[in-house]
């Protein structure tokens, strides 16, 4: 192996890489926007939208209550509802989300509560539309209320305590510690990101220095050269390998300064009192190096996969049509890591993708099962060996170098 | 000097079975002459001239290019060969020296005899005012000097031309007929295929007939005017070639 041949062909790939626009876009302009505009731009969206919601005065419509005069009074003078009258098309109403609820109070209601008998008060409303739910938890909230005073004054005209109802308190309450409750969070996600983002960078070069040099005539030039095919594989392979390195390590620290700034942000709008929400989110520098470590042999793997692939095909448009379903076979298993309940074993950690998945959960809640994570980084490395000796035999091939 | 023994290039197709690119094929080319491997398209041109730039591998037989064989010492018969067809195009992202440069080193030249190599050869083909210009913003005349370039910055006793005035206009292909001639005035082994009567007339001290990858006739121009009675060197090939054709039909 002459390290000079190698290197000379990497400085090459790259001075075109650099040049290169499209290559540019995917591995540095895309992951470095693309957290920033995810959270900060959907995060402030969201954030107006709800604000809107809880600010405009719901709308609420009562059906029936004529002869609970008592009740109707109360719902009027609810804070933050406006109360519209009744027509014969609210459920139209509702689905057009002109009116946010209906409320509908059985007949003789009242005189059913003085004669302790129990009725069913319904609230309609439209489901997951979040103005309407809004409207209908008011309205709740408002009812729940009037029932309980019934039964506190109930209980006080039998000389009861209000206690005979609520015989003991029930809480739950956190004892992880702030990151471990962090990584069961957002590890998951953090993990699947990298894992993504290691192959979405490797892909366009990958494309770019096998096919791409096919479809512009370059193959045959610098085949007649002396460089050895094995030099020249190691030379792309290099390249890829530094894209899918760039973009994953460029996309976190963007998706951690995009969280941190977002944080920032809210905290600012709930008036600075928001102190607990981000030590929940803590995550260590130490988790952040180590699930990269983890993924340096997974984005080998990548590299001289995607470059055994591309090089099969004649052109960029062809390779992409081959890689597109490697793209599914990548997201599953770094999917299912996010799923609850999926932790890491013996037999888990020798699977491709899925292994490091569920690792950098743990590893970001700074678990640390050595022996496991000696079996995933020997068993990826054992894969990324496997991929770049493909690739190798590959360039080695004639019918698939010119395959016509 | 090339010397080929028995070279041999199978290839299989799913459709067409076994394919004999280039079947049994022995010659000589010397050193300071330009041996011309006419024949029609398809005939096998191609794989010969690529079996000995060691682009591809023989199934069978093999070649000897400065002494080296194709098949045991692949990596120093590049270095001692130019290969220019029209299918080896320049990256379009380097510029023509970068690109120069670049094949200088894969060639294990150093900086010192790469830079000296350089310059002279930008001189000789008079490119210094795009030297610094990327490939892709280069005319067609410009490239194909840059691709002349690119083939002699190792400075290699041997040089390979596969149809290299294919598709180019008059004025670019007198360019690279007039460079052929040079580099046999130079001294250098040339082999060059092409299905152009006329440039083999011009330019062969030895033509090989070449037709499914059998080498059908080999000679000089004089030679074969007089073994095959005809003046006419397109009048020569229809000869050479028909009975074959009316073979392979029956």
């Amino acid at each position: 192996m002459s390290i000079r041949n190698v290197g000379i062909v990497y400085k090459k790939e790259l001075t075109e890489a650099i040049r290169d626009r499209r290559t540019l876009i995917s591995t540095i302009v895309v992951p470095l926007l693309m957290f920033p505009v995810l959270t900060v731009g959907f995060g402030a969206a969201m954030f107006s939208l709800l604000n809107k919601a809880e600010k405009e005065t719901p709308q609420v419509m009562v059906l029936g209550g004529a002869d609970s005069p008592g009740v109707l009074a109360d719902l009027k003078k609810l804070e933050g509802l406006k109360i519209v009258d009744s027509t014969p098309d609210w459920k139209d109403r509702i689905v057009n989300k002109e009116v946010g609820a209906a409320v509908e109070i059985p007949e003789g209601f009242e005189s059913d509560l003085a004669r302790q008998k129990s009725d069913t008060v319904k609230i309609y409303d439209y489901k997951n539309e979040i103005k309407s739910e809004f409207a209908a938890n008011h309205v709740e909230k408002a009812l729940k209320k009037y029932s309980d005073d019934i039964v506190k004054e109930r209980l006080e005209a039998r000389n009861l305590a209000v206690s005979v109802l609520n015989p003991f308190e029930i809480k739950q309450e956190n004892v992880a510690p702030p990151e471990k409750v962090g990584g069961a969070a957002i590890g998951g996600f953090l993990g699947y990101f990298v894992i993504v983002l290691c192959l979405q960078g490797a892909m366009y070069p990958a494309i770019d220095l096998t096919a791409g040099e096919k479809e512009r005539g370059t193959m045959e030039t610098i085949l007649s050269s002396p460089i050895s095919r094995v030099h020249l594989v190691f030379g792309k392979f290099l390249l890829v390998l530094t894209a899918a390195l760039l973009t994953a390590a460029l996309s976190v620290t963007s998706m951690g300064v995009s969280f941190w700034g977002s944080q920032k942000f809210h905290a600012f709008d709930a008036g600075g009192a928001s102190d607990a929400g981000s030590s929940q989110l803590h995550i260590g520098v130490g988790a952040i190096l180590s699930v990269f470590l983890m993924a340096l042999p997974l984005a080998v793997m990548f590299s001289a996969a995607l470059l055994t692939i591309a090089l099969f095909a004649r052109s960029h448009k062809e390779a992409q049509s081959y890689i597109t379903p490697l793209m599914f076979i990548v997201i599953i298993p770094a999917i299912a890591a996010m799923l609850p309940g999926v932790e890491l074993t013996p037999k888990l950690a020798l699977i491709p993708i899925l292994n490091v998945s569920l690792l950098c959960k743990d590893l970001i809640a700074g678990t640390y099962h050595w022996n496991l994570i000696a079996i995933i980084f020997g068993s990826t490395c054992a894969y990324a060996a496997a991929a770049l000796f493909l690739a190798v035999k590959m360039f080695q091939r004639e019918s698939v170098l010119f395959r016509s | 000097m090339i010397e080929a023994r028995a070279l041999s290039k199978r290839f299989h197709d799913k459709k067409r079975g076994e394919i004999r690119a280039v079947d049994d094929v022995s010659f000589r080319c010397e050193p300071g002459k330009i041996y011309g491997l006419l024949g029609a398209n398809g005939a096998g041109k191609t794989t010969a001239l690529r079996l000995l730039a060691t682009i591809l591998e023989p199934t069978g037989g093999t070649a000897l290019v400065c002494g080296y064989d194709i098949v045991e010492q692949p990596e120093k018969v590049r270095a001692t060969v130019g290969f220019l067809s029209t299918a080896t195009a320049l990256y379009p992202r380097l510029t023509a020296q970068e690109l120069v440069e670049y094949f200088g080193r894969l060639n294990g030249l150093d900086e010192a005899t790469l830079e000296k190599r350089a310059d002279a050869i930008f001189n000789r083909l008079d490119m210094n005012g795009f030297r610094d210009r990327r490939c892709d913003k280069l005319s067609t005349g410009m490239k194909q000097k840059t691709s002349i370039a690119r083939t002699l910055v190792h400075d290699p006793p041997v040089m390979i031309f596969d149809e290299p005035t294919l598709g180019l206009d008059i004025m670019t292909a007198r360019t690279i007929i007039s460079f052929i001639r040079e580099c046999r005035d130079l001294g250098k082994t040339v082999i060059f295929s092409t299905h152009v009567m006329s440039e083999v007339e011009k330019l062969c001290d030895v033509i090989g007939i070449i037709h499914n990858g059998t080498l059908l006739a080999e000679g000089t121009v004089p030679q074969l005017r007089e073994k095959y009675a005809e003046r006419d060197l397109e009048e020569i090939f229809v000869k050479i070639v028909t009975p074959h054709l009316v073979a392979e039909a029956n």
